[in-house]
């Protein structure tokens, strides 16, 4: 499905070459994984030919969240406090209805300290991406441990941790995300491919994206390194895109892949490696999710999705105007609305 | 005692006393005072009522003080004139708490008839009346009560008709509430008739005192404010005595915020997950350009300090009311305090000094939360207004407020489209006009030089990431000129009588009303003329650090432990830190005018003794 792809020195459909996409130089280390899922956010909103003028951009605290500053650099960006971005986009996306909200998180981010502004901001179904670039440690502090390492995994300066992981996935299933995947920043084409479903999913979109720290997770020992993560990454289907723009009909051998349609008419396509997953079965990706983490795979794919719920803004009747927008006088009530007020009053 | 005096030089003490129903609470004794309240009100008289009530449900003791007052003094008013007793479980001791030559109204089955010798007391078998009403033996519990409002129409000369027609307006397309509730106070007003014979002095007279005026709570002023000064993002975490706030503004703006067309809203009202994500959404959307507000108390602003760091360091536009209780930790959460002001003025770790806004008056509370959105657009800032339980929760009388064409909606610098031309840059933190206020873009202006990137990390004028200390420094020491020069736009200080002289009174918040009274005694009673200056908001200006100056020793009055506005004029003008004294109220029952008016007497007397 390489049609969709303008070529990166052409202009896409919004009339925009990639430069306009990308952001300041990251000040990441080199190889970080938080750089490689940077170039695929510049390129999955580049191909998909999104104005960044609509896109506002999120982040906490931490390693993962400096990276907004590192793409899009033609949309609005708020680098938050630690473990509360989702509230923050919560009332910015409520405020402008108009607005993509992407937001990127870590571990510790969105695991550890901003545990419960995640579950609330899954149960509230906002429209965003919500990506959580994560390593299963504290970078920014030199290594210490976070809420999603694996049990057993060893720590640079020794240590092992003991306490089971926060698996965000099953939590996002459970809470009633409607888009829950989780994808690898090694695999580039997986990655592309569920970054752009989630542009055209409406409702919160969450991928858990490993993404190794290279400077304090990267060894022997450690379950969130690159070379473990290769070798323990397992497909659940082989995911691809094809985007509302180019309505191309595939023929797939019988049986051997699935279409999910999506919210502005892009069609996400599983190729079935796994025959009897259906992404659509909350239970069963729950249940694919635990046996997963006990057999000590790494599970990667598409494993929820639902298109059909009301987002936020559709559940609070917002008016079709943003609310920022709005004149005075939509704002304040009529001198008549004020004077039935004050008889009640009297 | 003053009464009992009263009766005995003129026979009748009218239009001033006090009333205090002690019942259960969960009873259902709020609807009967309200209708108490509701009908005074409408003959014509000052009345204000506390609602003293317990954190609790069901079955812990409360307390209605009501009092009427010809010169329209609102504060709680020391003694109790007239004690209705209900409950069971307090009622010796409310029995003993009626002030000598007051009136003792209680149930019979209660026994109290004989405690007392020194007051009128009346016994009157509330619960049986209630019983003759109905047979429902919930509504029986909830009928004893207005039983007692029967009584007192009859003992007080309460006008009848008035009291019908609060019961109607208490339960509006209600018939058989208002049926039995009419049938309830007949049974109390002609029990009083045929068994009561009054001997006490105290009775109501209708005057024409409160035409022009209305009957309203602090909280839900300001959830008017809020509505007609075009608030559009609303967040919340439920709490005492803050939630009644959001629940009027939720009324007010479903009715009147609502498309009748499309039904489609104009607001957006969020219950949130705690006071950290309440904050969280309001920078978020006041970041995007809504008129963003949450509204809380003691705990919660505790939880919302790290984001008030953020919104002032990143100028952020956030409207924060703190409806204030009483104590750190749970403290009283049913009590009223003015203790946050030193934790709020401060909000967030570092360097951060927030605009205040300090209401006395619901009238204010209307007012300041229109002011409050125009001052936090103006200087791109949290603005934080202080209320407090007495002010927000309970009923007063208020001028009746003018429509606000006066309050134009301000919505600050900000840059759209066209602004914007041919810039090919633009500086999100650049000081254009020396103001310390930099113009600011919203998310979804479409120019290519609008976007910008907001960090509460430190950053230089273009929003860029930044360590360097002068860039740290000067961002530091514009936010504080920004603030300084917000001060003239602040609502000034009420001075009265403040040409100078030996004493002086300073008070902010709802210790006006009790601070009034005590300037009146003072006057009246010992002859000592006093200097007054309320503050209304924060930080103080001019006028203030001269009121100081002009007063030898200036009594600061305010319902916490420390001292806490005296602290700050102290900081503020330590010039004038030598003049000011403390006088403090801090139990959680609102302050009245004797107590004030007391301290003060005592310290101009130990002045004296030591010669100063």
């Amino acid at each position: 499905m390489a049609s969709d792809k303008p070529r990166p020195g052409a202009p896409n459909r919004a009339g925009l070459t990639i430069e306009a996409y990308k952001g300041r130089p990251s000040t990441l280390c080199n190889g970080c994984g938080h750089d490689a899922i940077s170039n695929q956010l510049v390129r999955a909103f580049y191909e998909y030919g999104i104005d960044p003028a609509e896109v506002v951009k999120f982040s906490g605290i931490g390693c993962s969240s400096k990276t907004p500053a590192y793409f899009l650099g033609r949309s609005f960006g708020f680098n938050t406090i630690h473990g509360r971005m989702p509230s923050v986009a919560t009332g910015a996306l409520v405020a402008n209805r108009r607005l993509k909200g992407l937001a990127v998180s870590g571990d510790g981010d969105t695991a550890s300290i901003g545990i419960g502004q995640f579950v609330h901001a899954m149960r509230r179904n906002i429209p965003l991406i919500y990506i959580l670039e994560n390593n299963g440690v504290y970078g920014l502090t030199k290594g210490q441990f976070s809420a999603t390492a694996d049990r057993g995994s060893r720590l640079k300066g020794g240590g092992a941790n003991e306490l089971p992981p926060v698996d965000c996935c099953a939590l996002a299933i459970e809470l009633g995300c409607g888009y829950v995947a989780r994808s690898f920043a090694g695999d580039p084409k997986q990655l592309s491919a569920l970054l752009k479903g989630a542009i055209g999913h409406r409702g919160t979109a969450f991928i858990d994206v490993l993404s190794p720290c290279v400077t304090f997770n990267n060894h022997e020992g450690s379950t969130k390194s690159y070379p473990y993560l290769k070798g323990a990454e397992e497909w659940l289907h082989d995911v691809g895109f094809i985007p509302y723009f180019e309505q191309i009909a595939v023929d797939y051998a019988d049986g051997t892949t699935r279409e999910i349609a999506l919210h502005d008419g892009s069609r996400l396509t599983l190729g079935k490696l796994e025959r009897e997953y259906d992404p659509t079965d909350r239970l069963g990706a729950l249940a694919k999710l635990r046996a997963s983490s006990e057999g000590g795979t790494f599970l990667t794919g598409l494993f929820y999705i639902h298109g059909g719920k009301p987002d936020f803004t559709e559940l609070l009747d917002l008016d079709d105007e943003p609310l920022s927008a709005l004149p005075p006088e939509r704002v304040r009530p009529s001198r008549g609305a004020f004077e039935r007020i004050l008889a009640r009053l009297r | 005692m003053e009464q009992t005096s009263n009766s005995r030089n003129t026979g009748s003490v009218i239009n001033d006393f006090s009333i205090q129903i002690a019942t259960v609470n969960g009873s259902g004794s709020q609807s009967a005072n309200a209708i108490l309240m509701r009908a005074i009100f409408r003959m014509g008289i000052p009345v204000s009522g506390k609602n003293i009530f317990p954190s609790n449900i069901s079955g812990l003791p409360t307390w209605y003080a009501i009092r009427v007052s010809e010169r329209g003094y609102a504060a709680r008013k020391a003694g109790i004139d007239i004690g209705v007793a209900l409950n069971p479980h307090s009622a010796r001791e409310d029995a003993l708490a009626v002030s000598p030559g007051g009136v003792l109204l209680a149930e019979s089955a209660l026994g109290l008839g004989k405690l007392r010798d020194d007051v009128h007391c009346y016994e009157v078998p509330f619960s049986r009346l209630a019983e003759e009403v109905t047979d429902n033996f919930r509504l029986r519990r909830l009928l004893a009560n207005m039983v007692y409002v029967g009584a007192l129409t009859r003992l007080l000369s309460i006008d009848p008709a008035e009291v019908d027609a609060a019961i109607r307006r208490q339960f509006p397309d209600k018939a058989g509430a208002v049926e039995l509730n009419l049938r309830a106070l007949e049974a109390g007003r002609s029990h009083a008739e045929r068994h009561l014979e009054k001997t006490d002095p105290f009775r109501l007279e209708p005057r024409t005192l409160t035409r022009g005026r209305i009957l309203i709570d602090g909280n839900g002023a300001a959830a008017l404010g809020a509505m007609f000064g075009g608030c559009t993002v609303a967040s919340w975490y439920p709490i005492t005595p803050s939630t009644s706030l959001m629940e009027q503004l939720q009324g007010f703006m479903r009715e009147f915020r609502t498309d009748p067309r499309t039904l489609k809203a104009s607001f957006a009202i969020i219950q949130a997950e705690d006071e950290l994500a309440a904050l969280g959404m309001v920078v978020g959307a006041g970041w995007a350009g809504a008129r963003a507000m949450t509204a809380t108390s003691g705990p919660g602003i505790s939880l919302m300090a790290e984001f008030s760091g953020l919104a002032y360091f990143a100028e952020i536009p956030a409207v924060v009311w703190d409806v204030q209780r009483l104590g750190p930790s749970t403290g009283l959460p049913t009590r009223t305090s003015q203790g946050d002001l030193l934790s709020c003025y401060f909000l967030s770790h570092g360097d951060t000094r927030h605009i205040l806004l300090l209401p006395a008056t619901p009238g204010e509370c209307f007012d300041f939360a229109q002011q409050a959105f125009n001052l936090a657009e103006r200087f791109q800032t949290p603005v934080i207004c202080m209320s407090d339980l007495d002010l927000g929760m309970n009923d007063w009388v208020a001028e009746e407020f003018p429509y606000p064409d006066h309050i134009p909606l301000d919505r600050g610098k900000v840059l759209r489209e066209p602004d914007l031309g041919a810039m090919a840059d633009f500086a999100r933190y650049l000081d254009t006009d020396g103001d310390g206020v930099c113009p600011r873009t919203l998310p979804g202006n479409r120019h290519p030089a609008a976007p910008y990137f907001t960090r509460g990390s430190g950053h230089n004028p273009k929003a860029e990431y930044s360590e360097r200390p002068g860039d740290y420094a000067r961002l530091m020491e514009r936010l504080a000129r920004k603030i300084r020069g917000a001060v003239p736009s602040l609502p000034p200080p009420v001075i009265a009588d403040g040409a100078g002289g030996p004493v002086g009174i300073v008070a902010w918040g709802s210790t006006h009303a009790a601070a009034q009274e005590a300037r009146d005694r003072l006057r009246e009673e010992h002859g000592l003329e006093t200097g007054y200056l309320r503050l209304r908001s924060l930080p103080p200006g001019e006028d203030t650090v001269r009121f100081l100056e002009r007063h030898e020793r200036v009594y600061v009055v305010e319902q916490n432990r420390d001292g806490q506005m005296r602290a700050i004029l102290q900081i503020e003008f330590p010039a004038a830190a030598a003049r000011l004294r403390s006088v403090l109220h801090c139990d959680g029952i609102p302050v009245d005018a004797g107590s004030i008016a007391g301290s003060i007497l005592e310290w101009e007397r130990k002045g004296e003794d030591h010669g100063e």
